[in-house]
């Protein structure tokens, strides 16, 4: 492996990030991480969505300034000002989702961002492509329209624009997410071929295979923070499924002194009282980019909460949303109580006593413009005692939103409050009041503790335990593994809209349902 | 403990300091309205002089005829019935989020079918009747006029900027159609519809020559906007325009309700029609064309579509657009000036708006 010779060479970093922190409101999105990128490696980054990879990309393509630490370049500290300045500076990134203007050819969109004042050097353009490719062994049609391609040739294209402006560090950000099994192979060998030629890559990535299958070099980001690297040395000393297995331990293993860590208390769920909410070979149609669901069955029991676990974008949206009505299902059933409830409206599976807390909680939760106290209301627009004969009843609406204020510790200046101020914390109460208040049955809750901070996550999951003390059924979607063990009673993993297996939360759940998540047998 | 009393306690302490915060917010608003406006007719001056007109006349004479003489003012009210039912019916689009550009064509379909309608009516029923007839009649003509639009965004989410605006084109084409061919008056030279008597006609208030029509429309325009602020339906509308994703989620049926707002919007389109030709018209004339619909948009926006405002700023562009039309024939200046006036008064406030808002920003950063 040339790799080898090139990283005992070149030992020096390209870049380098030191100690480098970014907050987000509510949200630390990355925490001190420190990194090293050297050329002539695959430097893979694994992370759940939400571990901080995209603002670590960010802050690297020059889209955002790191709020303490440094970014060293070349072994000087260099503030990168802007994506044109870390283009300048030879980091080239392809985002996950393509750059290309469809409508023009590839030559044309190799040729955009030059200044605007010269012609486009087209003749200079092809020959400096042609010596990229055949260096690399790939093919590209410059004259073909960029929306005649296929995804995988767009990448290459995109790659090679990195290339031609002079590039030293690619940033490929989770690249084969849209690729076929085939154009992931093929990107894998023109990493290795571009790592030869002494660039250094970043790969993002959360398929454990293809980190395993091309890196030289892994760091695993999780909630912000780095908890672990595997040098290329340890590496290539150990086995793919050894190399698989302590990334599943990185990744899902407990941390010490996590401040998350609460131990379950044990709690005996009836096993002879009838499921609340029974769901039988639920199916919903794919999208152009949403998976679908196929044949899930599930059944939970009154005080049961049930975790659906699973990387996220495998359909977790679409079954919260086939539950609540949103999405039309295209077979299956649906029974709350025992009665059919699949072909009934959204409004209607409400009043039945099903409830859905969403995870878009400004984009489809709350009217970010409206004030507080009608957002507690938004799904019980005309009921009385709110609203009668068609009239707002405004003393009414106020006194119960007063009192949901309270009951729910709501910070929020005032009631006229538009809900969008308040923060991502304060918004998540106003929604858990409205679908916890009365009539509540079964609760979908949908990424529930998604970038809150620690006081607010820990609300939250205390809120969900109680609500199936209550005795109603809770299913628990959620990205974080820890939460899932710490809360629910069985979990499922769903895969490719599919469910792949349960798991009864006991002992060895962490390991079984870590396997799971990655598509190995529990 | 402390946390179980201070929402309490600052939830009562925001209210009553809202009032105080309210009354500052009104200010700055109307400060943040009526300065644009003086700006704007400082640079409309500037263009006057520019051409030639001494713009103190111009003004003047605006003012004169648009507001102080006797028959001015009468005029100006009058035109203002119309006026008041179509930003009525814009103020229940806008604030569902749908914008009906078709107001013209559904506003001259109103007046052509209230036009044929009246005359043969009033002959049948009695008077009273047969107007509140030829009102429903106009306003069901033009709703349905509205139905290609609404059911193409209901269901297939075309968007109805284009869709309405095309059918304003084929609106206004198919009204000058049937004055020409279907319901043209036989008993005159000129292509227009029979004239309604004027005793058949909505009463005059008082002694004055201003029509009841000003009535009804105030009557429209204030029902609409407390049906918009104070009702359950009303609060859908505005949840469908503020957060359509919101109202999939809360279980509205939203494509019901996008037919209901254009519905509505259209039928109070099409009595603006029906009030100009039974209040004041009397006929249609072939190839007339006010473009009502298209002035009160400006309107409806500056008045934030707030139902009371809009009453403020419909008197305002009918005074412009009947002083207008007077100190545009005694001053030489093209009779279009008034859309350059309300033109130049948007952008000013459109600029006001973008200022405030960086002032803000930059206050609070």
């Amino acid at each position: 492996m040339s790799s080898l010779s090139s990283s005992s060479v070149a030992a020096r970093d390209i870049v380098a990030l030191e100690g480098v922190t970014k907050r987000f409101p509510g949200i630390v999105a990355n925490d001190s991480i420190d990194l090293s990128i050297r050329p002539g490696e695959v430097h893979v980054l694994l992370g759940e969505n939400g571990a901080g990879k995209s603002t670590l990309i960010g802050m690297l393509s020059g889209l955002l300034q790191p709020d303490e630490g440094r970014i060293l370049v070349d072994g000087k500290p260099t503030p990168i000002t802007s994506p044109r300045h870390a283009l300048a500076l030879g980091i080239g990134t392809v985002f996950q989702h393509m750059m290309l203007v469809p409508a023009l050819t590839v030559a044309e969109n190799l040729l955009l961002g030059g200044p605007w004042w010269q012609r486009p050097r087209t003749g200079e353009l092809e020959a400096r492509v042609a010596e990229i490719t055949r260096s690399l062994g790939i093919t590209v049609k410059l004259h073909a329209k960029v929306s005649e391609l296929s995804l995988g040739e767009q990448q290459q294209v995109e790659i090679l624009r990195a290339m031609v402006r002079n590039s030293r560090l690619l940033i490929l950000d989770e690249s084969t997410s849209m690729l076929t099994p085939k154009g992931i192979d093929e990107l894998g060998a023109l990493m290795r071929r571009l790592v030869e030629q002494g660039l250094a890559i970043v790969f993002i990535t959360h398929k454990l295979k293809e980190a395993a299958a091309f890196g030289d070099r892994i760091s695993v980001l999780k909630l912000g923070r780095k908890v672990g690297e595997i040098p290329p040395e340890r590496f290539r000393a150990l086995g793919e499924q050894a190399i698989i297995s302590e990334i599943v331990e990185l990744m899902f293993g407990k941390q010490k002194d996590d401040p998350e860590a609460v131990e379950r208390p044990i709690r005996t769920v009836r096993a002879e009282a009838a499921p609340l909410l029974q769901v039988a070979d639920l199916a919903v149609a794919p999208t152009d980019n949403a998976p679908g669901l196929s044949s899930i069955s599930f059944d939970i029991r009154p005080g049961e909460i049930l975790g659906i676990a699973g990387i996220d974008g495998n359909g977790q949206k679409q079954l919260a949303e086939a539950l609540a009505g949103q999405r039309a299902a295209t077979g299956g059933s649906v029974r709350l109580e025992g009665v059919a409830i699949e072909a009934l409206s959204v409004g209607e599976r409400r009043r039945r006593g099903l409830r859905y807390l969403t995870d878009d909680r400004l984009g489809e939760g709350t009217v970010g413009t409206f004030p507080v106290s009608i957002n507690f209301f938004l799904k019980q627009v005309g009921a009385a005692p709110f609203w009668r004969n068609g009239f707002e009843q405004r003393a009414e609406i106020d006194k119960r939103a007063a009192q949901l204020v309270r009951e729910y510790d709501v910070r929020t200046p005032s009631l006229k409050t538009p809900v969008a101020r308040l923060s991502g914390g304060n918004i998540q109460k106003v929604l858990l009041a409205r679908e916890l208040a009365e009539g509540a049955k079964v609760v979908i809750f949908n990424k529930p503790t998604y970038g809150l901070d620690l006081a607010n996550t820990l609300a939250s999951r205390q809120r969900i335990r109680d609500t199936a003390a209550r005795g109603l059924a809770v299913l628990l979607i959620s990205t974080d593994l820890e939460e899932l063990l710490s809360i629910c009673d069985r979990i499922a993993v769903i895969a490719n809209g599919a469910l792949v297996g349960t798991v009864e939360n006991v002992d060895d759940a962490r390991t079984k349902v870590g396997r799971l998540m990655i598509g190995l047998a529990a | 403990m402390s946390i179980d009393t201070a929402p309490t306690v600052s939830a009562t302490a925001l209210d009553a300091t809202s009032g105080a915060a309210t009354r500052r917010d009104i200010l700055h608003r109307l400060l943040m309205t009526l300065g644009p406006i003086l700006a704007a007719l400082v640079i409309a001056g500037c263009i006057l002089l520019a051409v030639g007109v001494d713009p103190l006349a111009y003004y003047g004479y605006v003012l004169e005829k648009g507001l102080f003489s006797p028959l001015g003012i009468q005029q100006t009210l009058t035109r203002m019935a119309p006026l008041l039912f179509l930003a009525a019916g814009l103020i229940v689009a806008f604030r569902a989020g749908m914008w009906n550009l078709g107001g013209d064509g559904q506003f001259l379909l109103g007046a052509v079918t209230a036009a044929a309608s009246a005359p043969v009516f009033v002959q049948l029923m009695p008077a009273w009747l047969a107007l509140i007839c030829s009102f429903l009649i106009a306003a069901v003509v033009a709703m349905i006029w509205s139905l290609v639009p609404a059911l193409l965004r209901a269901y297939q989410g075309v968007n109805e900027i284009i869709t309405t605006l095309m059918m304003t084109f084929l609106g206004t084409s198919l009204a000058n159609v049937l004055v020409k061919l279907v319901f043209r008056d036989p008993g005159t030279t000129v292509p227009q519809t029979r004239t309604l008597p004027v005793e058949d006609r909505l009463p005059r208030l008082f002694d004055t020559t201003i029509t009841s029509g000003l009535l009804l429309g105030l009557a429209a325009i204030i029902i609409v906007h407390l049906v918009m602020t104070r009702t359950a339906f009303g609060l859908k509308l505005r949840i469908v325009g503020a957060n359509p994703r919101a109202a999939v989620h809360a279980g509205l049926g939203v494509p019901g309700l996008t037919i209901a707002v254009f519905a509505i919007s259209a039928g109070l389109a099409g009595l603006a029609g029906a009030v100009d030709i039974i209040g004041v018209q009397g006929n249609v004339r072939a190839d007339w064309n006010p473009a009502y619909g298209l002035a009160v948009i400006p309107a409806v926006f500056l008045a934030r579509m707030n139902g009371f405002a809009a009453i403020g700023f419909v008197f305002l562009l009918s005074v412009l657009s009947i002083g207008g039309e007077s100190a545009a024939r005694r001053l030489g200046v093209p009779n279009h000036f008034t859309l350059v006036l309300v033109s130049i008064v948007l952008i000013v406030l459109a600029l006001a708006e973008y200022i405030d808002h960086r002032y803000n920003q930059s206050r609070k950063a």
